[in-house]
Protein backbone atom coordinates (compact mmCIF):
# COMPACT_ATOMS: atom_id res chain seq x y z
CA UNK A 1 0.00 0.00 0.00
CA UNK A 2 1.97 3.38 -1.46
CA UNK A 3 1.54 6.49 -0.55
CA UNK A 4 -0.76 7.28 -3.45
CA UNK A 5 -3.40 4.40 -2.76
CA UNK A 6 -3.41 5.54 1.23
CA UNK A 7 -4.52 8.96 0.34
CA UNK A 8 -6.96 7.71 -2.28
CA UNK A 9 -8.58 6.17 0.14
CA UNK A 10 -7.72 9.59 2.93
CA UNK A 11 -9.84 10.88 -0.02
CA UNK A 12 -12.43 8.73 0.20
CA UNK A 13 -13.30 9.17 4.38
CA UNK A 14 -12.87 13.05 4.08
CA UNK A 15 -15.43 13.50 0.96
CA UNK A 16 -17.70 11.29 2.10
CA UNK A 17 -18.02 12.57 5.80
CA UNK A 18 -18.17 16.23 5.55
CA UNK A 19 -20.22 15.46 2.15
CA UNK A 20 -23.07 13.24 4.52
CA UNK A 21 -22.84 16.12 7.19
CA UNK A 22 -23.54 18.96 4.61
CA UNK A 23 -26.26 16.91 3.27
CA UNK A 24 -27.90 16.29 6.21
CA UNK A 25 -27.83 19.93 6.92
CA UNK A 26 -29.40 21.07 4.03
CA UNK A 27 -32.55 18.28 4.25
CA UNK A 28 -33.22 19.29 7.74
CA UNK A 29 -33.99 22.73 5.71
CA UNK A 30 -36.11 21.33 3.69
CA UNK A 31 -38.32 19.66 5.76
CA UNK A 32 -40.09 16.30 5.54
CA UNK A 33 -40.75 15.17 2.07
CA UNK A 34 -43.89 13.31 1.17
CA UNK A 35 -44.07 10.54 -1.68
CA UNK A 36 -46.63 12.89 -3.43
CA UNK A 37 -45.20 16.02 -3.78
CA UNK A 38 -42.00 15.21 -6.12
CA UNK A 39 -41.58 19.14 -7.13
CA UNK A 40 -40.07 19.62 -3.16
CA UNK A 41 -37.40 16.72 -4.55
CA UNK A 42 -36.29 19.23 -7.19
CA UNK A 43 -36.43 22.06 -5.14
CA UNK A 44 -34.44 19.99 -2.19
CA UNK A 45 -31.30 19.69 -4.43
CA UNK A 46 -31.25 23.43 -4.80
CA UNK A 47 -30.66 23.89 -1.43
CA UNK A 48 -27.27 25.77 -1.09
CA UNK A 49 -26.10 22.74 1.52
CA UNK A 50 -27.83 20.51 -0.44
CA UNK A 51 -25.28 21.84 -3.18
CA UNK A 52 -22.31 21.49 -1.33
CA UNK A 53 -22.94 18.17 -0.15
CA UNK A 54 -23.37 17.20 -3.91
CA UNK A 55 -20.07 18.97 -4.75
CA UNK A 56 -17.87 16.98 -1.66
CA UNK A 57 -19.60 14.04 -2.80
CA UNK A 58 -18.56 13.88 -6.22
CA UNK A 59 -14.96 14.61 -4.88
CA UNK A 60 -15.94 11.14 -2.97
CA UNK A 61 -17.05 9.20 -5.69
CA UNK A 62 -13.70 10.22 -8.11
CA UNK A 63 -11.92 8.68 -5.13
CA UNK A 64 -14.09 6.12 -4.37
CA UNK A 65 -14.00 4.84 -7.90
CA UNK A 66 -9.92 4.69 -8.35
CA UNK A 67 -10.12 3.14 -4.76
CA UNK A 68 -11.86 0.37 -6.48
CA UNK A 69 -9.99 0.10 -9.16
CA UNK A 70 -6.95 -1.44 -7.36
CA UNK A 71 -8.55 -2.62 -4.40
CA UNK A 72 -11.22 -5.65 -3.36
CA UNK A 73 -15.36 -3.78 -2.68
CA UNK A 74 -14.57 -5.98 0.53
CA UNK A 75 -11.95 -3.97 1.92
CA UNK A 76 -12.43 -0.72 0.60
CA UNK A 77 -16.11 -0.32 2.94
CA UNK A 78 -14.60 -1.77 5.92
CA UNK A 79 -11.35 0.33 5.51
CA UNK A 80 -12.92 4.09 4.73
CA UNK A 81 -15.44 3.70 8.09
CA UNK A 82 -13.32 5.64 9.27
CA UNK A 83 -15.18 8.32 8.34
CA UNK A 84 -18.17 7.30 11.05
CA UNK A 85 -14.84 8.08 14.07
CA UNK A 86 -14.41 11.46 11.99
CA UNK A 87 -18.04 12.35 11.91
CA UNK A 88 -18.24 11.56 15.90
CA UNK A 89 -15.15 13.72 16.39
CA UNK A 90 -15.89 16.44 14.58
CA UNK A 91 -19.47 16.66 16.38
CA UNK A 92 -17.49 15.94 19.29
CA UNK A 93 -15.35 19.35 18.88
CA UNK A 94 -16.76 21.63 16.28
CA UNK A 95 -20.61 21.05 17.37
CA UNK A 96 -20.18 20.10 20.91
CA UNK A 97 -22.00 17.50 21.10
CA UNK A 98 -22.09 14.22 23.83
CA UNK A 99 -20.33 11.36 22.94
CA UNK A 100 -22.48 8.53 24.98
CA UNK A 101 -20.66 5.71 26.00
CA UNK A 102 -22.58 3.53 23.68
CA UNK A 103 -21.28 5.96 20.97
CA UNK A 104 -17.51 5.38 22.11
CA UNK A 105 -18.36 1.88 22.14
CA UNK A 106 -19.35 1.62 18.37
CA UNK A 107 -15.98 4.00 17.68
CA UNK A 108 -14.11 1.22 19.05
CA UNK A 109 -15.98 -1.80 16.88
CA UNK A 110 -15.51 0.47 13.94
CA UNK A 111 -11.51 1.04 14.73
CA UNK A 112 -11.17 -2.84 15.33
CA UNK A 113 -12.53 -4.00 11.88
CA UNK A 114 -10.81 -1.16 10.46
CA UNK A 115 -7.55 -3.06 11.79
CA UNK A 116 -9.34 -6.82 10.46
CA UNK A 117 -9.59 -5.40 7.20
CA UNK A 118 -6.47 -3.59 6.73
CA UNK A 119 -4.18 -5.87 8.35
CA UNK A 120 -5.05 -8.42 5.19
CA UNK A 121 -4.45 -7.67 1.32
CA UNK A 122 -6.40 -5.18 -0.78
CA UNK A 123 -7.20 -7.21 -3.26
CA UNK A 124 -8.07 -11.04 -3.44
CA UNK A 125 -9.34 -12.56 -6.58
CA UNK A 126 -10.15 -10.70 -9.96
CA UNK A 127 -13.26 -10.28 -11.26
CA UNK A 128 -14.59 -12.82 -13.75
CA UNK A 129 -11.18 -12.93 -15.57
CA UNK A 130 -10.75 -9.59 -15.66
CA UNK A 131 -7.40 -9.19 -15.01
CA UNK A 132 -5.90 -6.09 -12.94
CA UNK A 133 -2.83 -4.62 -13.60
CA UNK A 134 -0.79 -4.16 -15.75
CA UNK A 135 -3.53 -3.08 -17.70
CA UNK A 136 -2.87 -3.12 -21.90
CA UNK A 137 -1.72 -0.03 -22.98
CA UNK A 138 -4.94 1.74 -25.09
CA UNK A 139 -4.87 1.74 -28.27
CA UNK A 140 -2.38 -1.05 -29.18
CA UNK A 141 -4.79 -3.00 -30.87
CA UNK B 1 -48.88 4.14 5.87
CA UNK B 2 -46.67 5.46 9.25
CA UNK B 3 -43.43 7.47 9.57
CA UNK B 4 -42.25 3.95 10.86
CA UNK B 5 -42.91 2.50 7.54
CA UNK B 6 -41.57 5.21 5.45
CA UNK B 7 -38.67 5.59 7.20
CA UNK B 8 -37.70 1.97 7.22
CA UNK B 9 -39.28 1.39 3.97
CA UNK B 10 -36.92 4.25 2.60
CA UNK B 11 -33.68 2.76 4.62
CA UNK B 12 -34.33 -0.85 3.08
CA UNK B 13 -34.65 0.90 -0.37
CA UNK B 14 -31.37 2.72 0.14
CA UNK B 15 -29.61 -0.93 1.35
CA UNK B 16 -30.69 -2.95 -1.93
CA UNK B 17 -30.07 0.23 -4.61
CA UNK B 18 -26.83 1.46 -3.03
CA UNK B 19 -25.53 -2.30 -2.91
CA UNK B 20 -26.39 -3.25 -6.06
CA UNK B 21 -24.51 0.35 -7.54
CA UNK B 22 -21.45 -0.66 -5.18
CA UNK B 23 -21.43 -4.07 -6.60
CA UNK B 24 -21.75 -2.85 -10.35
CA UNK B 25 -18.97 -0.18 -9.81
CA UNK B 26 -16.86 -2.32 -8.57
CA UNK B 27 -17.02 -4.95 -11.16
CA UNK B 28 -16.42 -1.87 -13.57
CA UNK B 29 -13.42 -1.41 -11.61
CA UNK B 30 -11.86 -3.96 -11.33
CA UNK B 31 -12.38 -4.57 -15.41
CA UNK B 32 -10.46 -1.21 -16.11
CA UNK B 33 -7.76 -2.49 -13.65
CA UNK B 34 -5.80 0.37 -11.26
CA UNK B 35 -6.43 3.89 -12.59
CA UNK B 36 -3.00 5.14 -11.48
CA UNK B 37 -1.38 2.47 -13.83
CA UNK B 38 -3.66 3.33 -16.35
CA UNK B 39 -3.07 7.23 -15.61
CA UNK B 40 0.87 6.52 -15.62
CA UNK B 41 1.01 4.18 -19.12
CA UNK B 42 -1.42 5.81 -21.09
CA UNK B 43 -2.24 9.66 -19.43
CA UNK B 44 -5.05 11.55 -18.10
CA UNK B 45 -7.60 11.28 -21.48
CA UNK B 46 -7.16 7.55 -22.14
CA UNK B 47 -8.22 6.96 -18.58
CA UNK B 48 -10.97 8.70 -18.17
CA UNK B 49 -11.73 7.01 -21.51
CA UNK B 50 -11.31 3.61 -20.05
CA UNK B 51 -13.60 4.08 -16.92
CA UNK B 52 -16.91 6.13 -18.75
CA UNK B 53 -16.71 3.76 -21.50
CA UNK B 54 -17.35 1.10 -19.01
CA UNK B 55 -21.39 0.53 -19.03
CA UNK B 56 -21.28 -1.35 -16.48
CA UNK B 57 -20.19 1.53 -14.25
CA UNK B 58 -23.24 3.60 -15.38
CA UNK B 59 -25.44 0.67 -14.56
CA UNK B 60 -23.88 1.24 -10.93
CA UNK B 61 -24.17 4.87 -11.24
CA UNK B 62 -28.43 4.47 -12.13
CA UNK B 63 -28.73 2.43 -8.70
CA UNK B 64 -26.35 4.76 -6.94
CA UNK B 65 -28.73 7.87 -7.73
CA UNK B 66 -31.34 5.65 -6.79
CA UNK B 67 -29.95 5.05 -3.11
CA UNK B 68 -29.00 8.84 -3.01
CA UNK B 69 -33.15 10.21 -3.88
CA UNK B 70 -34.10 6.90 -1.30
CA UNK B 71 -31.76 8.86 1.27
CA UNK B 72 -33.04 11.92 0.23
CA UNK B 73 -36.20 11.02 1.36
CA UNK B 74 -35.59 9.00 4.33
CA UNK B 75 -33.79 11.74 5.78
CA UNK B 76 -36.53 13.50 5.44
CA UNK B 77 -38.53 11.65 7.05
CA UNK B 78 -36.06 10.48 10.05
CA UNK B 79 -32.68 11.84 11.78
CA UNK B 80 -29.51 11.57 10.16
CA UNK B 81 -27.84 9.58 13.32
CA UNK B 82 -30.89 7.00 12.69
CA UNK B 83 -31.17 6.76 8.65
CA UNK B 84 -27.29 7.11 7.36
CA UNK B 85 -25.56 4.54 9.87
CA UNK B 86 -28.22 1.98 9.34
CA UNK B 87 -28.62 2.08 6.21
CA UNK B 88 -24.91 2.04 5.79
CA UNK B 89 -24.78 -0.66 8.83
CA UNK B 90 -27.07 -2.61 6.77
CA UNK B 91 -25.06 -2.14 3.30
CA UNK B 92 -21.71 -3.96 5.05
CA UNK B 93 -23.27 -6.91 5.42
CA UNK B 94 -25.64 -7.08 2.13
CA UNK B 95 -22.07 -5.84 0.37
CA UNK B 96 -20.13 -8.75 1.86
CA UNK B 97 -22.61 -11.32 0.43
CA UNK B 98 -23.09 -9.64 -2.83
CA UNK B 99 -19.46 -9.31 -3.03
CA UNK B 100 -18.03 -12.86 -2.26
CA UNK B 101 -21.29 -14.51 -4.99
CA UNK B 102 -20.90 -11.57 -7.51
CA UNK B 103 -17.28 -10.67 -7.32
CA UNK B 104 -15.51 -13.61 -6.42
CA UNK B 105 -13.96 -11.93 -4.04
CA UNK B 106 -12.05 -13.90 -0.94
CA UNK B 107 -14.42 -12.81 1.99
CA UNK B 108 -12.40 -15.22 5.00
CA UNK B 109 -12.67 -14.73 8.23
CA UNK B 110 -11.05 -11.72 8.61
CA UNK B 111 -13.33 -9.55 6.19
CA UNK B 112 -16.37 -10.88 7.86
CA UNK B 113 -15.34 -10.15 10.93
CA UNK B 114 -14.39 -6.60 9.74
CA UNK B 115 -17.46 -6.10 8.23
CA UNK B 116 -19.76 -7.42 11.21
CA UNK B 117 -17.82 -5.50 13.51
CA UNK B 118 -18.02 -2.34 11.40
CA UNK B 119 -22.05 -2.81 11.13
CA UNK B 120 -22.24 -3.21 14.51
CA UNK B 121 -20.20 -0.35 15.58
CA UNK B 122 -21.54 1.92 13.10
CA UNK B 123 -25.17 0.89 14.32
CA UNK B 124 -24.00 1.69 17.57
CA UNK B 125 -22.81 4.97 17.12
CA UNK B 126 -26.23 5.36 15.70
CA UNK B 127 -27.73 5.55 19.43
Amino acid sequence: MNFRKQATLAGVVLFGASGDVALSRGMKSVGALSLSQWSQVIHAIFTPWVVVGIILLLGFFVSYLSALSFADLTYVLPATAVGYILMAVLARFFLHENISPWRWAGIALIALGVGFVTAGPAKTATARGVQGHPPPPVGSA
Amino acid sequence: MTNWHYTWGSILAVVVFSTAGDVLTSLAMKQSGDVGHLFHNNGLWATVKVVVGNVTLWIGVAFMAMAFFALLFALSWSDVSLVAPASASLTFIANAITAKIFLREQVDRQRWLAAILVAAGVALVAR
